[in-house]
């Protein structure tokens, strides 16, 4: 905590972040109440068409029945493509949803308010240390959400974004918080600015392609059992699928194929990151590459993602195989950024920890 | 290729490995045909297969982790050497695995190796392929648009037969003209029964994809060919000095195997003044360095002196060497006068800093002019306070209030054998300690400009202030150096061309569709059946949404013609009752 003047921009700062996180932490539930209605409506919905397919069959008598519940799923799957597309105003009124997209938007209006404000209070870009590395890492994983929510109905992911919000800005606050410090001389450069705006930037969007590579694996085990189901027939009472708002999510197939179009813009940011970090350290240490310890990382992550982009493109590999590479891979972008930065011994050691 | 299709179908394909996922599947079980030939021609298709590909990039990223546990040779040689101490029995066995060179090791580079093989025998015939495709015709309009994905039929009435014919000759004119102008090569299959016209787009997307590996094998080839001309060396110049770029003058020299050490170009430079600013103390980040400048005096052999200087992140260029600012620190300036008074060592010495106030660790060796010979053991401290135990350190690194403490030795120096020895460290083992710990005399204490006797009448040594006349305080009584690094790297440059390449490369892989369009009419009486159907070359999500906006535009453009005609009617179109449900 800052232990200067009691309102000092930097406190003022602070404040601000916990604000932000409290109201995270809000949306955070309004998210959560979201899915579980969801589930709650997708029930409601399962038995009154069971109901009917079961006065169906006592008409049709004994008539095949063991496809009905795939015939469900397809519904389910094209109604749920068809919402994940729709435009802004034409989207189901969930009203939870909707709180938690507010209280989002809120959370990161002082979010952006703290900051900047730190960076005003620096006198620099508030990306300089890992306190302010993480503030605005976060920071571009709530923009990068909302700004795709414009194209995408992602309010499903609402819960994994700010709940993961919630615990890393809660982390970086109580943990990393750092003092102003001047910058050090290896960081006064313009590379500072680009280099590791971009590499947040990708790491922002790598975390939406993890959130809807994990629920890709989620609705394809539910789909493997339905398909079970359905031919292990007869048996129509209660199969356990999983989660109940799965059912209102689209496909495996479809989060694939969006997780995949996130990874690889992800995957583009995340090469110029390392290019234009090699730019910088030919500039600083007198060498483009090194092996570093966090050129190692970085190295291991875009290697990981480009495995992830073949693997989709490889007979066998494509769903889920595909999917934890993808996981994989953000887990080593997370463990690069916290036990690299704070026990690892390199060049990059500007995390203002000690 | 095992499946039989049409020429034109496989010259317009992306050749792609058998296992590729848009390609169908084949039977893995195929035995390979006997003989040496057979197993090479297996193991081959094997290596370049997609999923020896993905396995040897997921062992690529699983060996390079090892590098970032255990200290590297190449970027941290002392850590090394302190793994060694701290671990005396398991170093040696991670050294047998090459753990500390993870980099260059045997298993890291068959890794990479078998993958760039892997890679350059997908790379190839692929190439050869595109080259051929790219001046290969659209291919033949498939008979069923309708099994097609992306697929939208419309029914166009008209008053009579004649009427109907010259539309759909119009209508399938008008989609030739719509898809050239949409990056589209075209290319019309009509026949008796229906006019038809076959598109394609997005041969980038694969001209990408080769480009992208291509610059891959560009940046290993300029890293691996380029080492050999590259150079790396060291040395320490102390403010007032000048150094010459010949091999005499460097500490430390690291060529590649084709740099030849006798033709660097000669020039020289010397440290006019090392500047740096501290963070006042009391303040946030009190004593924190900041803002180094070397200033320099450059010179080439033979020309005029011009001023250069040496920041972080700015290193200097000079002859197409780079020269960078590693390091800097305090060289007291000592002076050393036998029993008669007579100067037998007066050098600035330049001291090891040890911790970021500045505390610094030399070493001063006497081999001649004193009736032994002697070594010197000296801690600098810029601004020296006692701690409780004792013991000096520096608070500050700036000279507030410097003071030099030296251990005196005398005996052996142990120079004389011919054997390299660091000038900053001392080989005490065959040497007596006068002063310090361990003896009963307490270790000589100087401050700039004093002069202390060395033990047993041996002689004096002086402190020198070196600030010049009249100065306030100690601001310039010690002089400072810096310790440069001047690298010649010939193929960064290429790295850096290849690696952009590769970054547009991937770009265009990544995001320009490859995708197929057909746009077919039939008569049938009165009316004319059209068709628009699209296939994806590789991921294309927007692909139904492409064919729909080509469909709504076509029919909107026909709708504008068809006044323009002289007949006055317009056609009236509905969607056709077969049309599948597009989304």
């Amino acid at each position: 905590m800052p232990d200067a003047t009691p309102f000092s921009l930097d406190s003022v700062s602070v404040l601000l972040v916990w604000t932000a996180i409290a109201i995270y932490a809000l949306a955070f539930i309004a998210y959560t109440v979201d899915l579980s209605r969801r589930g709650a409506v997708a029930a409601d919905a399962k038995d009154a068409a069971a109901k009917v397919a079961r006065e169906r069959e006592l008409v049709a008598v004994g008539g095949s029945s063991g496809g009905s519940s795939v015939d469900a799923l397809r519904a389910q799957e094209t109604a749920s493509e068809a919402a994940l597309n729709a435009p802004v105003g034409r989207r189901e009124r969930l009203v939870w949803a909707r709180i938690g997209t507010a209280l989002t938007v809120l959370g990161f209006l002082f979010h952006v308010g703290g900051d900047v404000t730190r960076g005003i209070a620096a006198g620099r870009v508030p990306w300089s240390n890992m306190y302010e590395f993480a503030l605005t890492g976060t920071m571009l994983i709530v923009a990068v959400y909302l700004g795709v929510l414009f194209r995408y109905d992602l309010r499903f992911l609402g819960t994994f974004i700010t709940g993961l919000v919630v615990v890393l800005l809660g982390g970086t606050a109580i943990w990393f918080y750092t003092d102003i410090v001047p910058l050090m001389d290896p960081l006064k450069s313009v590379w500072l600015v680009i280099h590791v705006f971009v590499a947040s930037l990708s790491t922002a969007i790598f975390a939406l392609a993890f959130g809807l590579s994990v629920l890709q694996l989620m609705q394809a085990r539910r789909e493997r059992k339905v398909a079970a189901a359905a031919t292990v027939e007869a048996s129509a009472t209660a199969v356990k699928t999983g989660p109940g708002f799965l059912r209102t999510l689209p496909s495996a197939d479809a989060l694939e194929s969006l997780a995949y179009r996130f990874a690889i813009i992800g995957f583009i940011f995340w090469t110029f990151t390392l290019i234009a970090g090699s730019i910088w350290a030919n500039d600083a240490w007198g060498r483009y590459w090194g092996f570093d310890t966090k050129e190692v990382w970085t190295f291991v992550i875009w290697v990981l993602y480009a495995g992830y982009i073949h693997a989709r493109a490889t007979r066998g590999w494509r769903g889920s195989r595909s999917a934890w590479l993808s996981i994989i891979g953000f887990t080593a972008v997370l463990f690069n950024f916290t036990i690299v930065n704070m026990f690892f011994k390199g060049l990059h050691a500007y995390s203002g920890l000690n | 290729m095992s499946r039989p299709r049409s020429d034109s179908e496989t010259a317009a394909d992306p050749l792609r490995p058998a296992d590729h996922a848009d390609g169908e599947a084949s039977d893995d079980i195929t035995q390979p045909a006997l003989g040496v030939v057979g197993w090479l021609r297996w193991g081959w298709r094997q290596l370049t297969s997609m999923r020896t590909a993905l396995v040897l990039l997921l062992l690529l990223a699983i060996a390079a982790v090892p590098g970032s546990l255990v200290p590297q040779r190449s970027a941290d040689p002392n850590g090394v050497r302190q793994y060694f101490v701290d671990n005396p029995d398991l170093a040696p066995v991670l050294d047998k695995l090459s753990l500390f060179d993870v980099y260059t090791s045997p298993w890291f580079s068959a890794i990479y190796i078998l993958l760039f093989i892997s890679l350059v025998g997908c790379v190839i015939p692929r190439t050869k392929h595109h080259f051929k495709a790219m001046r290969a015709k659209p291919p033949r309009t498939p008979a069923r648009l309708s099994r097609l994905d992306a697929h939208r039929a419309e029914i166009l009435e008209y008053s009579d037969d004649a009427d109907a014919a010259a539309a759909a000759a119009a209508a399938v004119d008008a989609a030739q003209q719509q898809l050239r102008s949409s990056g589209y090569r075209v290319e019309r299959y009509d026949s008796a029964r229906a006019l038809s016209v076959s598109a394609e787009r997005g041969y980038l997307r694969e001209t990408g994809n080769l480009v992208f590996h291509g610059a891959l094998v560009g940046v290993l080839l300029a890293v691996g060919i380029g080492g050999g001309f590259t150079y790396t060396g060291q040395t320490v110049i102390i403010e007032g000095r000048t150094w010459v770029n010949t091999m005499l003058d460097y500490t430390s020299f690291n060529p590649g195997r084709f740099v030849d050490e006798d033709a660097l170009t000669p020039y020289a430079l010397t440290l006019d003044r090392f500047d740096v600013t501290y963070q006042p103390s009391g303040s946030q980040g009190s004593g924190m360095a900041g803002d180094f400048v070397a200033n320099l005096t450059t010179q080439y052999a033979g020309e005029k002196t011009a001023k250069g200087e040496v920041r972080v992140n700015h290193p200097l260029d000079m002859a197409g060497d780079r020269v960078y600012l590693m390091g800097n620190g305090y060289a007291p300036t000592l002076t050393i006068r036998d029993a008669d008074g007579d100067v037998v060592f007066s050098e600035a010495v330049p001291f090891l800093p040890q911790d970021t106030n500045m505390t610094s660790l030399g070493v001063i060796k006497v081999p001649d002019g004193l009736s032994d010979q002697v070594g010197l053991v000296g801690f600098f401290y810029p601004t020296q306070v006692k701690l409780d135990s004792g013991a000096y350190t520096s608070s500050y690194p700036a000279l507030i209030n410097p003071v030099v403490t030296l251990d005196v030795y005398v005996g052996d120096l142990g120079i004389d054998g011919g054997v390299p020895k660091s000038v900053y460290t001392l080989d005490t083992s065959d040497m007596d300690k006068l002063t310090g710990v361990g003896t009963d005399v307490t270790s000589l204490e100087l401050a700039p400009g004093e002069t202390a006797d060395l033990p047993g009448g041996r002689g004096t040594v002086t402190f020198e202030n070196e600030a010049p006349a009249g100065a306030q305080g100690y601001d310039g009584s010690v002089k400072r150096y810096v310790s440069l690094s001047i690298h010649r790297d010939a193929a960064a440059a290429w790295v850096l061309v290849f690696a952009v390449l590769a970054l547009a490369g991937l770009l265009a892989a990544l995001f320009v569709p490859r995708r197929r369009m057909w746009v077919k009419a039939v008569v049938q009486g009165h009316t004319v059946h059209l068709e628009y159907a699209g296939l994806a070359r590789g991921e294309d999500p927007t692909l139904a949404a492409a064919v729909d906006q080509f469909a709504v535009k076509h029919l909107a453009s026909l709708a504008a013609a068809a006044p323009a005609a002289g007949d006055g009617r317009a056609a009236a179109s509905h969607p056709s009752e077969t049309t599948p449900d597009v989304d």
